[in-house]
Order: structure tokens, then sequence, then C-alpha cells
């Protein structure tokens, strides 16, 4: 049955990527592409194209629309999407309570002095993935870029009125 | 239950306008719960980015539903939960069903042209608020810079970097307490 493989698929999809966002993709290419054939290379690179134009996580854009293409049904998007956010869920909450019970602990507290910066290299990473010609077309690419980080960071601009200009900046000027 | 709703309306709204991973939605999930409604502090927010960081699958998934459970319990979970899903899960079903084709619409492609550096700018955001409240600056900043490189020119999973800085924090900073 199409829409428990589904699930199965993405909630291992969902277990096995660690770092979010473009680190998944792989594993799903090799999933629903190679493995299962729910939909072709093309299609593929056409989810990818429409996540990158579209709000929200990459992970939950393609379990919905990969979902919907293999079987045509509202189901197919709702199963492969809640098979990739439960692993998220069972995890986050094992994690919660571990953390209520010990997070006193030295040893707790000196792994957490560790872990964020390691966590800021992997956000920089983010960053720096994303910096790539296709992203970054001409110089306005990093005009726009350093503008919106001074706006949020030194002036607090909201986020989301920063999305607005930019998108209006891209509409007249591209 | 007000609150509950409150998280689910935050997070679908950055949900709805927020471009690319969790990472670009870090600031605005900040300015909404620590700056704005004060449900939590600086401290531990980051905190909580560090530790959603070390479970598997989506980071604005991971990062909602920990908030949410920290904040309002399992109601506040299940609000998040649905809040930071529901926005892409609307709008991509909509494009599949409707909009094939979409990705090559000129006004799109103009406007997401920009936004792209935008959202870029506001994953380094965190980058540099993070790094200075935990005091990584400096010569310090050298570890995370290597980490991003690694990450970005080499195949090096995210997940040996958490694991990596979990034990080095544990063995450098406990030695440093003896």
């Amino acid at each position: 049955m199409i829409f428990i493989q589904l699930f199965k698929t993405f909630f291992t999809i969902g277990l096995f990527s660690f770092g979010g966002g473009y680190a998944m993709l792989p594993l799903i290419q090799n999933e629903v592409v190679s493995k299962h054939n729910w939909i072709t290379n093309s299609q593929f690179a056409d989810i990818v194209a429409v996540s990158q134009i579209t709000p929200g996580p990459i992970a939950i854009n393609s379990a919905t629309y990969i979902g919907y293409t293999a079987t045509n049904s509202v189901w197919g998007s709702a199963c492969a999407t809640f098979g990739v956010c439960l692993p998220s869920l069972i995890v986050v909450v094992l994690l919660y309570l571990f953390l209520q019970r010990f997070k006193e602990s030295l040893f707790v507290k000196n792994a957490f002095k560790g872990l964020k910066i390691g966590v800021v290299g992997l956000i920089l990473g983010a960053a720096l993935i994303l910096m790539t010609p296709e992203n970054f077309i001409d110089y306005k690419s990093w005009i726009l870029c350093l503008v919106s980080f001074i706006a949020c960071y030194r002036f607090n601009v909201s986020p989301i009125t920063l999305i607005f200009g930019a998108a209006a900046f891209g509409v007249l000027f591209y | 239950m007000y609150q509950a709703w409150e998280l689910f309306c935050v997070f679908f709204k950055i949900g709805a306008f927020t471009l690319g991973s969790g990472y670009a939605m870090m600031p605005q999930i900040k300015k909404e719960l620590v700056t704005r409604r004060h449900w939590l502090d600086e401290d531990e927010f980051i905190d909580i980015v560090a530790v959603t960081q070390s479970a598997p699958g989506p980071i604005a998934v991971n990062l909602a539903v920990f908030l949410g459970l920290r904040i309002a319990g399992v109601k506040g979970l299940i609000a998040t939960a649905l809040g930071s899903v529901l926005p892409s899960f609307i709008i991509i079903l909509m494009i599949a069903m409707l909009f094939q084709g979409i990705q090559n619409n000129p006004f799109f492609i103009a406007a997401f042209k920009a936004v792209k550096p935008a959202s870029v700018a506001l994953i380094l955001v965190p980058v540099f608020s993070i790094a200075k409240r935990t005091g990584v600056i400096g010569f310090k900043f050298l570890i995370p810079l290597l980490i991003a490189l690694l990450i970005t020119f080499t195949p090096l999973s995210p997940i040996y970097v958490i694991l990596a800085s979990i034990i080095g924090g544990i063995l450098y900073y406990g030695r440093q307490k003896e």
C-alpha cells in the first residue's frame, strides 16, 4: 500500500537526516527517485526549484509535493509529511524530558558550552553553502545580503518586512 | 489555551513568510517569543537552538516543537507543530494541484533572485548573535569558522560536529573546573 510506504520512507528520511534543509536532499532523492521511482529526476529538480521559491522547511515541501505526485491525493501528502515530522517530534520530546531531569548536571552544562560553539559553526556553514553563484548572481545580491544583515542585526528590522522588501526589489530590478 | 493559540499563530506566520530552512526563521522566532512576549530569555533560547540541532529532521520543526513544549506543555507542542508545518503543506499542495510550473513564472523568479541573498543574511544573524552572547569572539571564532568550512567544502555530516562539540565541551570545560 503506497500510503504506508510513503509514511515509512519519509519517517526514515526524517530519522536519518541531521542538519536540516539542503543536507536532507541527497537522502530524499535516493529514496524517492532511485529506490521507489515515485517521481523522476527531473520532477525532483522541479521540487527543489519550487521549494526555493516557497516558504517553509525544504523537507516538508518535498514530502508534501512527492506525497501528492505519487498518489494524486491529499492523503499521500499528509502521510509523507507526518512521516517526515514524526521522528523530530519523538526525539525532541525525549530530549526535552532528558534536559528537564538533568539540566543542573555539570556534565550537561559543559556539553552545552561545547555544543553552542559547534552550532555556531553549523549555522555559519548553512549560510556558506547557500552562497553559490546560482543564489548570488551579481553585485546586487551581495549588497542585498549585507544591507539585510545590518538591518536585522543592528536595527532590529523585522525579518518578514525584509523578505517583502527584498521581493519588491527583485521584481523592480531583475 | 490562549497561549497555545498564540503560539500557533506565531509559528504559522513565520512558516508562511520565511524562505528556506529553519535557520532563516530564527531571528523572527526570537523576536516574537523573547523580545516581544518574554516567554523565555535569550540564553535559554540559545540553549534550545543548540539542543534542537542535535535532533534529526527539519530544524524548523525541531525548534518549534521544543519551544512549544517548553512554553505551554503538550498543547504548545501540538500548536507549534501544526503552526510550523501547515503553511508549507497548504502552499505546496496548492502548487502541486493547481500551479504546476510556478518555478518558471518570471515574476516569481525575479522576486526570489532578491529574496535568496536576504534569506542568507537572516541565517547569518543568529551566527553573530549567538557567538556574541556566548563569548565565542576573537580567536575563539576560528573554531566555528573551521566547522563551517568543513561543512561547506567536505561531505562531513553535521551529526559528527554535534557529537564532537558535546564531547569536546565535556572534556575541555570539565577539566577546567577541577
